[in-house]
């Protein structure tokens, strides 16, 4: 078991989450991709703790305040994705061009 | 290698395989329901490999968080937001795809070109394993006290923040009259922002 396994695996599913996040277009969609990409940094955090600084373990600190700052996220974008659904009835992220010009 | 590396290294794989595997299915999958449920399926898998990587308190946490709180958050959203559209197809849509995969495994070859020739600094500490509660008690209150304290101030923003952003206008004094009426919202009427594209 190496760091370089854990770190390409957080790497493969990064690189998943970009490709949603641009390809998608539905919008609930989006924020699931994000939090992939957030899972993949966790991941990373993880392992540098465990294997370079496994007695201090700052990484699980960090990793635990990205776990919240992620749920917070989750949380107001979910809110922010209903309010425009209300006003323009659509999750179409092609629709949304309200600050587009 | 021992029996011990052994198993490791196999349910490493296995995790690995149904990470991947699912984390794909929540990109490509046509339908958004099942992409919530693929979700959650990836979180659990980063569960167990926390589990792996000597990590129980987080792995608990991210099953409680993120299984429990923002999968079903996002499941409820999907139900509240539940319309069955069709996409009005783009033009080039399938440049944008294949563009965007592209730079996505550029982006991989780079991170692994670049996580495979650096020399790491592996420590050859033992890991504290399932004393890291302990020691993460000891981090919050003591040297990571301040973010700590803004964590939770931004929970607090958050939570306040999603409620008004959510929140729908009441009329409280509407007549209800049919029966019909009783069961819907008694909500301001609002008219919709007409979208640009669709007016030309």
């Amino acid at each position: 078991m190496q760091l370089q396994y854990f770190l390409l695996l957080a790497a493969a599913l990064f690189c998943i989450g970009v490709y949603g996040l641009v390809t998608s277009r539905n919008a609930v969609r989006v924020l699931m991709s994000i939090e992939l990409m957030l899972n993949a940094v966790n991941l990373n955090l993880m392992a540098f703790s465990n294997y370079l600084d496994p007695a201090m373990i700052k990484g699980q600190i960090f990793a635990v305040f990205v776990i919240t700052v992620a749920a917070a996220e989750a949380a107001v974008g979910l809110a922010i994705l209903l309010a425009i659904y209300r006003n323009r009835d659509t999750v179409d992220m092609e629709q949304f061009n309200l600050l587009k010009w | 290698m021992n029996l011990a590396e052994g198993v490791q290294l196999v349910s490493f794989i296995i995790l690995a395989v149904a990470m991947i595997g699912a984390a794909l299915g929540v990109v490509l999958s046509p339908s958004v329901v099942y992409a919530a449920f693929l979700l959650g399926a990836v979180f659990i898998s980063i569960s167990g490999l926390y589990l792996l990587l000597n990590a129980s308190f987080v792995a608990a946490a991210q099953i409680l968080i993120y299984v429990g709180a923002v999968n079903v958050l996002i499941l409820f959203a999907i139900m509240l937001v539940n319309k069955r559209e069709d996409f009005q197809p783009v033009k080039f849509a399938w440049v944008r795809k294949a563009v965007t995969g592209g730079v996505c495994a550029g982006l991989f070859l780079l991170l692994g070109t670049t996580i495979i020739t650096t020399p790491w600094a592996f420590s050859t500490e033992t890991p504290i394993g399932d004393d890291a509660i302990y020691l993460i008690g000891e981090h919050f209150f003591s040297d990571f006290l301040l973010p700590f304290e803004l964590a939770s101030v931004l929970l607090l923003m958050a939570l306040i923040g999603a409620i008004v952003l959510a929140r729908r206008d009441f009329l409280p004094d509407a007549a209800l009259t049919s029966d019909i009426e009783n069961l819907k919202l008694p909500e301001r009427p609002r008219e919709l922002v007409s979208a640009a594209k669709t007016e030309q």
